[in-house]
């Protein structure tokens, strides 16, 4: 017998959403479907699939059954309608907001984002005509004070990297509520495990899969999630999902697929056109990744608690950003919004600044040096001389990305391994500077 | 299904059961355009081993996918099980009587058409309704097809067999 979707616990849907046993062989772990195409009945059957009239697979750039198994169980997870899988979380950013814009049209996203989000705002979607505002996300009236007339979206990260932010998402869903526009929310650092933004009123989630839900450091991927609540049609300002698409034959998304016209127009025109398709084998290692998530998060939790802890207490750590300690600024909202845990990505500074920040990443044996995160992994990186470099001073001081700013992001290991080790770097920057300053 | 706020949120056994159980449609406002929703829905669904009988004023005596159209649900001469409305929501309380004087068993409104009314009326006379839904996506949904897309059909199941193919 069947049940509804929402009487399933997250654990039996993070292993089962999406993944039935496959129907051609009985095959129980989802098959690594590597094949580019697919045939048609006839000549008729292939028209029907090119003009969107019926289900099925033409070509692994539009569609691959273990990407679509990936893409169904991360649409679960977040408790939205569909998604649509690409090839890294920069791609998802990319079709997210390629289904929503024109040349001349704006958002508002906050400033506090992974440096290279920053960057593609700024410099890369400029060169389609596309305007970014950035604001402080910590007052979320900064996101309506800068919207305009032509804004087609808001955009924020959940769980700010490298900063820590909590933002106040059911706030900020309100304001783009009002506005009617779309709140696109990156829930890459929570990942659904700790966080649903959706259920808080956002309308689209993007994921680098990369990171928590891969979790093993693995395989590049993206995803753009849709609520499937959006009322595309309540003004004129998304005309790519209301207007007859001229390269469909006049089809219109939102008329004839619904609440997930926007997961057709962003499969069927952006993941077609611009081309970032997600390979089935890293689909593959993904969804193998997702089966252990409430495990995984749960001791990345554990463990970041602790390592934030002995660091606010190490004479050599000048301050520790962690939504999870009780002195944080933030530790409010994610009491709210992030009741399981704040995740494993924080931010510390270390006194001696640049000098010693570049020293302790540089003295660590088991934290790998390295720009990613959500690993299994425990990672560091000091943002200013790598992530962050290309920004200006002032751009890194407002992305929390300073001079003397120290991310990790906490993998699974023995948690006194991992304290003994930023124990000792600590002390070997602190050597070297005192030696320095001699 | 008499609770209006979960008037919307059908339990998937009692989809199934009218997509399993009959097999006679009547699609009210299906256009002889080939690149119109309901054209290709009704593809689909004969597709998948439903005989659908157009039925739309502007269309009748034209034979749209194999099928005569005809102007009104009454000039139909065959049994009707389920009529699938494509029209406004406005347009919808003289079709329910029509369903009902011809002994239709379902009254389906598609996707973004809804009316409380009509449709405590259908189940007054004993039809089962359903609101705001594609006959085709559901049915694309349960078989799995639906899935193909990326889309989240909320089933979770260890079977190899599916619900409906």
């Amino acid at each position: 017998m069947t049940r509804k979707n929402d009487l399933f616990g997250f654990e039996t849907r993070a292993i089962h959403a999406g993944a039935r046993p496959d129907p051609a062989t009985g095959a129980r772990n989802t098959p690594i479907y590597q094949t580019t195409s697919y045939v048609f009945d006839d000549v008729d059957h292939a028209a029907s699939l090119f003009n969107l009239q019926t289900f099925g697979y033409i070509y692994s750039r539009i569609g691959n059954p273990t990407v679509a198994a990936l893409e169904e169980r991360v649409a679960n997870l977040e408790g939205g309608r569909g998604a649509v899988a690409c090839a890294s979380g920069h791609a998802a950013q990319l079709l997210a907001f390629f289904s929503l814009m024109e040349p001349g049209a704006e958002f508002v996203s906050s400033r506090n984002l992974y440096g290279g989000s920053i960057t593609q705002f700024q410099h890369t979607f400029s060169r389609f005509g596309w305007h970014v505002h950035f604001v402080d996300p910590q007052e979320p009236e900064n996101f309506r004070k800068a919207l305009t007339p032509k804004c087609k979206a808001i955009f924020a990260e959940m769980l700010t990297n490298p900063t820590g932010i909590v933002i106040d998402l059911e706030a900020i869903a309100g304001i783009a509520r009002e506005a009617g526009i779309p709140f696109i929310v990156d829930n890459t650092c929570a990942s659904p495990y700790l966080c649903q933004p959706l259920e808080w009123g956002a309308d689209i989630v993007v994921h680098s899969l990369t990171k928590f839900l891969s979790g093993h450091g693995t395989s590049m991927g993206g995803i753009v999630v849709e609520s499937g609540k959006f009322d595309w049609g309540q003004n004129d300002k998304f005309p790519a999902m209301t207007e007859p698409d001229p390269a469909y034959h006049g089809l219109s998304f939102y008329e004839t697929f619904g609440d997930f016209g926007y997961t057709m127009k962003t499969r069927a025109v952006g993941l077609r056109d611009l081309g970032p398709a997600l390979s089935p084998m890293n689909a593959f290692l993904i969804l193998t990744g997702i089966e252990t998530l409430p495990l995984r998060m749960e001791r990345h939790v554990t463990n970041a608690d602790k390592i934030a802890e002995f660091l606010a207490g190490h004479p050599a750590v000048a301050w520790v950003a962690y939504a999870g300690l009780k002195s944080s600024p933030y530790h409010a909202l994610a009491k709210k919004y992030l009741p399981r845990g704040c995740g494993s990505v924080f931010t510390f500074g270390v006194k001696g600044g640049y000098e010693a920040g570049v020293r302790v990443v540089e003295s660590v044996e088991v934290f790998s040096h390295l720009a990613n995160v959500g690993d299994t992994r425990s990672l560091i990186l000091h943002p200013a001389s790598t992530t962050h470099r290309q920004l200006s001073d002032e751009q890194r001081l407002a992305a929390g990305a300073g001079p003397d700013v120290i991310r990790l992001s906490v993998g699974l290991e023995t948690a006194d391994d991992l304290i003994r080790d930023l124990d000792q770097a600590l002390a070997t920057a602190a050597r070297k500077d005192r030696s320095a300053a001699e | 299904m008499s609770d209006p706020a979960d008037r919307e949120n059908y339990p998937d056994a009692y989809i199934l059961d009218i997509l399993k159980r009959y097999r006679i449609v009547a699609m009210v406002g299906a256009s002889p355009n080939w690149n119109r929703p309901s054209y290709f829905a009704m593809k689909y669904l004969q597709a998948k081993g439903f005989r659908v009988i157009p039925v739309n004023p502007a269309a009748a005596g034209e034979v749209i996918l194999g099928e005569k159209a005809y102007a009104s649900l009454k000039d139909i001469p065959v049994k009707v099980d389920i009529v699938d409305i494509f029209r406004r929501s406005d347009a919808v309380p003289p079709i329910v009587e029509d369903a009902i004087a011809i002994g239709a068993k379902v009254v389906w409104m598609q996707l973004g058409v809804r009316h409380e009314a009509a449709a405590a009326k259908a189940e007054a006379a004993g039809l089962k309704v359903v609101m705001n839904r594609c006959m085709k996506i559901e049915f694309g949904r349960l078989s799995g097809e639906l899935s193909w897309s990326g889309i989240n059909s909320g089933i979770i199941s260890s079977k190899r067999k599916r619900l409906i193919a």
